[in-house]
């Protein structure tokens, strides 16, 4: 696909709330690369918090709502793997029957996740203008399995020359979050964040990087808790503090 | 105490036992590492993960029609055949066997569906000795403990804790922990209860249609010897074990072993199809297979339910949970554990009942990547999910369905609709939450004991975004 003229931006809840910074940095990067993003001011979740609960029927009210918002026939770049799988496997099951079905599976089908849309569409070229660091993927479960995209983050930091990768121990392992896991199974989540936290402190890395804030939000929040790790950060937030 | 309640506390002790989180993750990331040396090619193992799918998806349309078939044969073979609806019919069928043969004692090769019916329990009480061939069945046999793994049933123990239970249980042979002189010790012992036990018990991995034939597959030697050195065979399965061809079974075989125990082939696999000839020199008189349904046919006529009983058992989706290896298989409380089993227990035994276990998975995905028969495990567990807070839905096989509603979780989540799907609404709420971010609660309930507590950004990013001039149509 040709780099398109204009894209749509899905915030995602979590992002537009906790972490916008990260948001920001992800249209910049698009916008940088020559492309309009618009960012519909209607958007509001994906639905997903309900849907892995079993509430689907307010899961599809919350997904209706976002359909007005991307109406033309352009791009939506997710800046999260969960949540553009959401959009993009678990809306045509949740819209099924339904009378926009075909709408939702219209924006299902044009629906990228940040790292897959700089990697596979815009083709980005990165320089990277930083003092020497070292990091620490942690690619989340939905990028990975549902989106099937976690060699594109690696393909982006790999651009970066003075960035060296580290690679944690039982790297494909779930760290925990879940959504409404975190919360329901709190005591196995916790287990599963220490696993995962132990993992990444003991590549030496100065910064774990993600595709995904939930992610973030469970591995950083346990590295503050535990008074000891490094930081965390959104692969947008990174990729655009390094290159300007 | 509600099941949510028993999950928590049997979760509760597994968390606080190392000893027992060790073994699991020592021996899960061991027969995770040997599965990946056996699929070094992706595309071939899509392929035969396809392949996979395919002949049992077909096996489970073509079902009804494959057991008639399966039956004619085996009778024609001089097997007899035994249909059991459920639990307490298969054991009341094969005690009734026993009785008839008068077979006093029983040596079982490894069978998860006689755990399912409880099978040695049952014998037990009516007297009759039953003792596991299988090594890591016997240890758990020993320990008066359920399996906590379907295809490695004493995976929980390491081998001191093994040895202190020979110590215990034969305190004449002199005390070992070395794993290959346990093994050894445990064979001798065994030995001679296969030579003097007057009936064997089996499960079977694939039953043929075409040629009335079981199919045993194990490791140790044990399986052959329980179905040919006594004079009595009884082989219980799942229904749902019936493939049409003798072509079906390699594809399936190879991606068992391999996703099983990441072997390319087992030492051992048998094929049973009838009794001992006039002009045989061994194997049993006598061979019987009881075919249990026990909820199986209930399932089966649910479109997405149906997957789940593509099952081959080769616990696969159990090695690779993230949940599981820090859990074990004894605090899901059930006979199937982790991913296949928080899919299967709902739906076998009613969402009230283990409806439960559907709350101890992450959505990785990782149970449903490893499936040599592609089960959409997390897409099942989400449907149960679903059923469980929800009675809405007219057609479905489930029972127990909408017992895990709770009305202030149910509130919250119309709430979090309201909210969502009013835009006006949502941008007051994320402007008061990101103005008053000051007030953000440092406690934020179970998240924050094991982490700090998310703050607001000062603006959103609905705000940042018309800041810096970015179009919002």
């Amino acid at each position: 696909m040709p780099a398109p003229e204009k894209v749509y931006f899905f915030a995602t809840c979590l992002i537009d709330l906790m972490y916008p910074r990260a948001g920001l940095a992800g249209m910049q990067l698009i916008k940088r690369a020559g492309v309009d993003v618009i960012f519909p001011q209607d958007q509001t979740c994906c639905g997903q918090p309900a849907f892995n609960s079993g509430y689907r029927e307010e899961a599809l009210a919350v997904a209706r709502a976002q359909l007005a918002c991307f109406k033309c026939d352009i791009p939506v770049v997710v800046p999260s793997g969960s949540c553009a799988g959401m959009i993009k496997h678990h809306w045509p099951e949740l819209f099924e029957g339904e009378a926009d079905e075909q709408q939702a599976l219209d924006v299902a089908g044009r629906t990228y996740e940040l790292t897959e849309f700089l990697v596979d569409v815009l083709d980005v070229r990165l320089s990277d203008l930083g003092t020497p660091t070292r990091i620490a993927i942690h690619t989340s479960c939905s990028a990975r399995r549902e989106m099937g995209v976690a060699d594109r983050i690696q393909s982006l930091l790999a651009q970066l020359d003075k960035v060296e990768v580290l690679t944690q121990d039982r790297e494909a392992e779930c760290c925990g979050f879940g959504g409404t896991f975190a919360v329901k199974q709190a005591d196995i989540a916790g287990a599963m964040v220490k696993d995962k936290t132990d993992a990444l402190r003991a590549t030496g890395a100065e910064r774990v990087i993600s595709q995904d804030c939930g992610c973030l939000m469970n591995i950083g929040g346990a590295f503050e808790h535990q008074g000891d790790g490094p930081a965390t950060q959104h692969v947008a937030e990174f990729l655009l503090e390094r290159t300007s | 105490m509600n099941q949510t309640q028993e999950f928590h506390h049997r979760i509760d002790d597994a968390l606080h036992n190392d000893q027992l989180r060790r073994n699991f993750r020592s021996a899960m990331s061991g027969v995770m590492a040997r599965r990946a040396d056996q699929f070094p090619d992706d595309d071939q193992l899509q392929a035969l993960r396809e392949q996979a799918q395919t002949v049992r998806a077909n096996s489970l349309v073509r079902q009804p029609e494959l057991l008639e078939r399966l039956e004619q044969k085996l009778t024609a073979n001089g097997i007899q055949v035994h249909w059991a609806e459920s639990a307490e019919q298969a054991n009341t069928i094969i005690h009734g066997i026993l009785k008839g043969a008068d077979a006093r004692s029983v040596v079982k090769g490894k069978s998860m569906v006689s755990e399912e019916t409880e099978l040695n329990h049952y014998l037990e009480q009516r007297g009759i000795e039953v003792i596991e061939s299988d090594l890591g069945e016997y240890i758990i046999q020993l320990a008066k403990e359920p399996p906590s793994h379907i295809v490695m049933p004493a995976v929980h123990k390491n081998r001191f804790e093994v040895a202190e239970l020979f110590r215990k249980f034969h305190p004449d042979i002199p005390y070992t922990d070395d794993v290959d002189e346990l093994t050894q010790t445990a064979r001798e012992i065994l030995r001679t209860r296969f030579a003097n036990a007057d009936a064997g018990v089996s499960g079977v991995n694939f039953a043929v249609a075409e040629t009335g034939t079981l199919c045993l597959v194990e490791n140790e030697g044990n399986g052959r010897l329980s179905t040919t050195a006594p004079r009595l065979h009884i082989a219980i399965t799942g229904v749902e074990k019936v493939v049409e061809k003798l072509s079906d079974v390699p594809p399936l075989l190879e991606i068992l072993t391999k996703s099983a125990t990441g072997q390319p082939i087992t030492t051992y696999f048998n094929m049973i199809s009838r009794p001992r000839q006039p002009d045989e020199l061994d194997g049993p008189e006598a061979v019987h297979l009881v075919l249990l349904d026990n909820g199986r046919s209930r399932i089966r006529v649910d479109e997405e339910l149906l997957d789940t009983l593509r099952c081959i058992r080769c616990g696969a989706c159990i090695n690779h949970c993230p949940v599981y290896v820090q859990l074990g298989g004894h605090a899901y409380g059930t006979v199937y554990p982790g991913p296949i089993g928080i899919a299967l227990e709902p739906q076998r035994l009613g969402l009230d009942k283990a409806g439960t276990l559907t709350s101890a998975c992450t959505m990785c995905g990782a149970c449903g990547e490893v499936c040599p028969v592609k089960i959409p495990l997390p897409k099942l567990i989400n449907r149960l999910r679903a059923e469980a807070v929800n009675k809405r839905r007219t057609t479905t096989p489930l029972t127990g369905r909408g017992s895990l509603r709770k009305p202030s979780e149910a509130t919250i989540w119309k709430l979090w609709q309201q909210l969502n799907s009013h835009p006006r609404l949502y941008r007051l709420f994320t402007l008061a939450a990101t103005r008053l971010r000051g007030l953000t609660p440092g406690k934020l309930g179970a998240w924050t004991r094991y982490r700090s507590a998310p703050k607001p950004g000062s603006r959103s990013l609905h705000e940042l975004a018309r800041q810096e001039g970015f179009s919002h149509e």
